[in-house]
């Protein structure tokens, strides 16, 4: 076998130093009952070149989203990642490294996390940034846990814009806990009174900005409304790249900013794995999960970075940790970060403008089908659209599947219980949609509708 | 080394690079983008971003090189021999890396039409069949995120069975104290109360301690088997076997799964869910710190309340169950995290499992075991080992070896790091003092834990000879020296601020 060094002599002589016959001796602590011999029935190992073959069929069983005309967000944005991306994350010394534990060899990944809680801190509009959770939403359920540890108080309020997943993975971390968490009903005309629920036993309102319809609107008399009755407000953001344009969570009084951070850097994975930002106030920093690199200096006066602040983490604090999280998303952060590097302040403008321009581009050549309605008044690069005549958006979706064309997610795929909106649709706009995708999914639905 | 001082700082290949804030020269750009048509503003609803966010701009030769600088002061499987105890630091197959990047596979969005990704589910499906067939446990949970994780899923299984059989008093979990920290903060997410048992001197499970402890109020017990010493659970049928007698449940803790994957069935240790720490047994990149994976593997009792989503056969094709309606029977717990699951972690497992086969796995659980012992055996007469052999796959010693020299197993550590190694896991577990964790892992051959041994006898030896000086100095060859964690913590700099970082 190609990944193990070691010869059968080797393997003799091995033996031999031990001072044991043959390796069964070195497993006469598993009880007879459990010494396997032969009963896997499983299929035995195979060269690179059938490894290969076997992946490769699989792949040509999907329809991959560069093949088609392509509009699907709903949390998950397909932008370009650049070639260098993925090359510099392929390397060996930050591929095959281990959380930073020995600082002294370990201060590439110090230092770009380092720079990742920065560059969090910054695009959120917040103070401070740990080093990142799996995804947006266990980051999300998180900040909720969070913010009623910081207030003493058990009541979650989520929004009905909340992606669905975020809002299913928060009541999942919560359910067994002494925390409520109320979610209000699915909210695509961004109608929902948030600010006349928040009372004194809520522990945190959660939003999200631009919320799962695509909507943006100002968080500020939200936030007020929070602040007034000692409530926290925290704001997730599904797609980072809408903070190149878009005034920051931070900016309008949020307490802690959750994100996913998929769209940078690498690609849409099938979902998985994601990246989650989670970003606060300095004054809440010894109430947030998760790991944390600060700035130090070494023996010799040197500047350096460590992993800090960890009597809040499992390993010293047990069951009275902030989380029971150990890992964080590295690899992931670093493809953030390094994505981010290449756009910079200039690049990122440039390319939020550009997938705002192409999302308003796309609503002005959806106008020319009748009865077709853009639901916000307000979006970034995503918004929901209510079809003519009450037409199933799922079925529309797997026509033009079948025509080779990714036209968006149906909003039934998320709320099955809730017939009003098996007439809406998502649909994303970035700038990986080209004039031709564009004409190529209007002219389908003016065939189709 | 000899001791110069450069000018610029540097030290020929060790290259010090400054941060990206410090290298910003504004209007620089590391991506070509057409200039965008003027802002819609009205479809801003007025909430145009009005003061510049403050990231660097920097060109793509810049970024290359930062990054590569960086990756250069990291030390990596790749780079050497990396015993670290209890996280499986073993080669990552390229070819993983291969698949994991073929277009039909990263460029699926997890929302399209499941039509349109059969490919995607049978990824999914085929990885799960053989977690199934290697642990013979019959049903899985594929989403959790890492290995605490699928610690919490495990424990919210157990939960939500005991509250649908009107068993929701049972709020207690019983954890040897020798477990990973995770384990009780999984548990206490959960609303249980965590009730340590105590390890007896051969380094396992108090058996008597934890049955006193059995009763009608005990949810599951957690165990992690082969346990953080090292040592197979002798016990561990009896263990089981109280345990279902009580009512409760087994959770086991599949951290160090490796060292028996292809040789011993899960399901014959009584076990009722175990997470498998993908990133470890089927050697997926730990990156760093993540991203890694923890699918649960469940009993039939536990398996109706596993979480969504889940992939099911239906038909002549695999559906995707995303609610818990679309399937019958189902009683999910819930969702514990957005989209199908670790999906790009999944593929470079499958393709490990793949390449290895069941013969391939068995013989990698040898050869760990068998790595693990010949370094207790090298080792064991100027270390000392905290328990008798046969260990399986990593060795467990303490500090007695270093009474009276003033160095302490820290200092040991740091000194192997000058030496080329990375060290081993240090005062991990916490069941003996100043412990030293060593785990091989099966893709290091013997030349390499010769070289290992050699080194660690002889640094015993320098120890006991009176070098306290030197190993308290060490490393002195490393890209920082050793930092000042007291600093760090009293005075937290958490981000890069104008003016306010010092220099590189």
């Amino acid at each position: 076998m190609r990944y193990l060094p070691h010869t059968d002599a080797d393997r003799r002589a091995m033996l031999a130093a031990i001072g044991v016959r043959d390796v069964d001796q070195l497993f006469v602590d598993v009880p007879a009952a459990a010494r396997q011999s032969a009963s896997f029935a499983l299929p035995a190992g195979q060269g690179e070149m059938a490894v290969e073959r076997a992946f490769t069929r699989m792949a040509g069983r999907n329809l991959s989203a560069g093949c088609a005309p392509f509009f699907i967000g709903a949390g998950l944005y397909r932008h370009h990642v650049p070639a260098a991306v993925d090359q510099l994350l392929s390397r060996g010394e930050f591929l095959t490294a281990y959380t930073p534990y020995q600082p002294e060899v370990s201060q590439g990944t110090l230092q770009y996390l380092f720079e990742f809680q920065t560059q969090a801190a910054l695009l959120t509009g917040m103070e401070v940034a740990n080093a990142s959770m799996y995804d947006g939403a266990t980051a999300c359920a998180e900040a909720a846990v969070m913010a009623a540890r910081v207030t003493r108080r058990r009541r979650i309020l989520l929004s009905g814009g909340l992606h669905p997943h975020y809002r299913d993975t928060t009541g999942t971390v919560v359910r067994y806990t002494e925390l409520d968490a109320e979610a209000l009903a699915p909210d695509p005309l961004g109608v929902e009174d948030l600010i006349g629920r928040v009372d004194s036993r809520t522990a945190c309102v959660v939003v999200q900005y631009p919320d799962f319809f695509g909507s943006i609107r100002d968080l500020r008399p939200l936030a007020d409304a929070c602040h007034a009755e000692g409530a926290l407000l925290v704001v997730a953001v599904a797609e980072p790249v809408a903070l190149g344009l878009i005034e920051s969570p931070g900016a309008m009084g949020a307490d802690i900013v959750v994100a996913e951070g998929q769209s940078l850097g690498m690609g849409l994975q099938f979902g998985g794995p994601g990246l989650g930002l989670f970003a606060t106030r300095d004054k809440f920093v010894r109430q947030m999960p998760g790991r944390i690199v600060g700035q130090t200096l070494d023996q010799d006066g040197r500047r350096g970075f460590v992993l800090t602040l960890s009597t809040r983490e499992q390993h010293i604090r047990r069951e009275k940790a902030t989380s029971n999280i150990c890992t964080n998303s590295g690899l992931c952060a670093l493809a953030f970060t390094m994505h981010l590097t290449l756009l910079g302040e200039t690049g990122l403008g440039r390319l939020a403008a550009l997938n705002h321009a192409l999302a308003v581009r796309l609503e002005g050549k959806l106008r020319a089908i009748g009865g077709l309605k853009v639901l916000p008044g307000a979006y970034f690069n995503e918004f929901a659209v209510a079809l003519p005549g009450g037409r199933d958006a799922a079925e529309l979706v797997e026509t033009l599947a079948a025509r080779g064309i990714l036209a968006g997610v149906p909003a039934s795929r998320f709320y099955p219980g809730w017939p009003e909106l098996r007439s809406v649709l998502l649909l994303a706009a970035t700038e990986t949609c080209s004039e031709a995708d564009m004409d190529a999914l209007v002219s389908a639905l003016t065939e189709v509708l | 080394m000899p001791d110069i001082q450069t000018v610029s700082g540097n030290r020929g290949l060790a290259i010090e690079e400054k941060l990206i804030f410090e290298q910003s020269s504004p209007g620089r750009i590391g991506v070509d983008l057409p200039e965008p048509p003027p802002v819609d503003l009205d479809r801003l609803g007025g909430l145009a971003r009005k003061s510049p966010i403050g990231l660097p701009d920097l060109s793509e030769p810049q970024m290359v090189r930062h990054y590569t600088r960086l990756s250069q002061k990291n030390y990596g499987i790749d780079t050497g021999f990396y015993p670290l105890g209890s996280c499986t630091m073993k080669h990552n197959p390229r070819l993983s890396e291969k698949v994991a990047r073929l277009p039909g596979l990263t460029d699926l969005h997890p929302f399209q039409p499941q039509s349109t990704v059969q490919g995607a589910l049978e990824v999914i499906d085929t990885l799960a069949f053989w977690l199934k067939g290697l642990t013979g446990m019959p049903a899985i949970a594929m989403s959790p995120a890492a290995g605490a994780h699928g610690e919490w899923c495990g424990l919210m299984a157990i939960r939500a069975c005991h509250e649908d059989r009107g068993q929701g008093h049972r709020r207690r979990v019983l954890v040897p104290e020798s477990a990973h920290g995770t384990n009780p903060a999984s548990a206490a997410m959960c609303g249980f109360t965590v009730d340590p048992v105590p390890a007896t001197a051969d380094g396992r499970v108090d058996v008597a301690a934890l049955k006193a402890k059995l009763g009608d109020d005990v949810a599951c017990i957690m165990v992690t088997n082969p346990n953080t010493c090292g040592l197979f659970e002798t016990d561990i049928l009896e263990i089981a076997g109280a345990t279902h007698a009580a009512g409760a449940f087994f959770y086991c803790d599949g951290a160090n799964y490796n060292a028996i994957v292809g040789r011993v069935k899960i399901a014959d240790l009584g076990v009722d869910c175990m997470h498998i720490n993908l990133h470890k047994t089927f050697s997926t990149p730990h990156g760093g710190g993540g991203p890694g994976a923890g699918p649960t593997v469940l009993s039939a009792e536990l398996a109706p309340y596993a979480p969504l989503p889940f992939v099911v056969h239906d038909g002549d094709g695999l559906r995707l169950v995303e609610h818990a309606e679309q399937q019958a029977g189902a009683k999910p717990f819930g969702r514990v995290k957005g989209y199908h699951g670790q999906f790009g972690v999944f593929i470079r497992a499958l393709a490990y499992i793949l390449s290895m086969g069941a013969d391939g796995m068995r013989q990698a659980s040898t050869d760990a075991v068998l790595n693990a012992n010949y370094l207790l055996a090298g080792l064991k007469d100027v270390l000392t080992a905290s328990f008798d052999g046969p260990c399986m796959h990593e060795c467990l010693f303490d500090d007695r070896f270093l009474k009276d020299t003033g160095v302490t197993t820290l200092d040991f550590a740091k000194m192997l790091i000058d030496e080329g190694f990375h060290p081993m896991t240090m005062y991990f577990p916490l069941v003996v003092h100043g412990a030293l964790l060593m785990e091989p892992t099966e893709t290091e051959s013997r030349e390499t834990l010769d070289g290992f041994i050699a080194v660690v006898r002889a640094l015993a030896a320098k120890a006991k000879a009176g070098a306290a000086d030197e190993f308290k100095a060490a490393p002195r060859l490393t890209p920082r020296r050793r930092l000042d964690e007291t600093l760090a913590a009293r005075t937290p700099v958490l981000r890069w601020k104008a003016g306010s970082n010092g220099a590189g």
